[in-house]
């Protein structure tokens, strides 16, 4: 699989998804 | 005097962040793109000689000062944010991701970028090499910048807004 940081769509993305996985982490795990 | 000091480190904490974030953009959006193409039309000497290092100057210093600025404004819930603790958990995870970004700039953009640039001796091979690290790490503190300014701006102030 292409390193998704090889582009700058992949890593807007990438981005994108670790804000959600972060969101979820707090909400459930922390707060 | 001393009331105004959180809503100037917050002010400093913007100039500097937009300066960081800005110029990481930048290098992301518009000179790797760019120098790709100077490379081939051979014109590449006019970026990588007088734009980068001046970029990489106000790059480098303001990542240092927008931490400084964040710290300063995080004052006694400095401990709290870093410990993810005490409604601070929000603003923690953006200060976390904010000091791993700094750590990326000192610690793999910068020396590899002196490579790059011919400012400490290099190979050819060894260029290349710091080049695909740079770039990785260019890319990944931009990857890390889109949830960091989403807790930076929703983290604690503004929290309510989206149930933080």
């Amino acid at each position: 699989m292409k390193n998704p940081l090889e582009s700058v769509a992949g890593t807007i993305i990438s981005g994108l998804i670790l804000t959600v996985v972060l969101v979820f982490f707090l909400k459930n795990f922390l707060a | 005097m001393e009331a105004l000091m959180p809503g100037i480190a917050r002010w400093l904490h913007v100039i500097f962040g937009i300066t960081w974030i800005g110029l990481l953009y930048y290098f992301n959006l518009v000179q790797m793109a760019a120098l790709k193409d100077a490379g081939a039309d051979g014109t590449a000497a006019g970026i990588t000689k007088h734009v980068a290092p001046r970029a990489l100057f106000y790059f480098r210093w303001a990542a240092v000062g927008t931490w400084l600025a964040g710290a300063w404004l995080l004052g006694a819930g400095f401990v709290d944010a870093f410990l993810l603790r005490n409604g601070m958990e929000g603003i923690g995870i953006g200060a976390w991701l904010g000091t791993i970004m700094l750590i990326n700039v000192w610690h793999f953009i910068w020396p590899n970028q002196k490579k790059i640039l011919g400012m400490v001796p290099a190979t050819d091979e060894v260029k290349a090499k710091a080049r695909r690290v740079a770039m990785l790490a260019s890319r990944t503190n931009m990857m890390l910048s889109i949830p960091m300014l989403f807790f930076m701006a929703n983290g604690l102030s503004h929290r309510a807004a989206l149930g933080l």
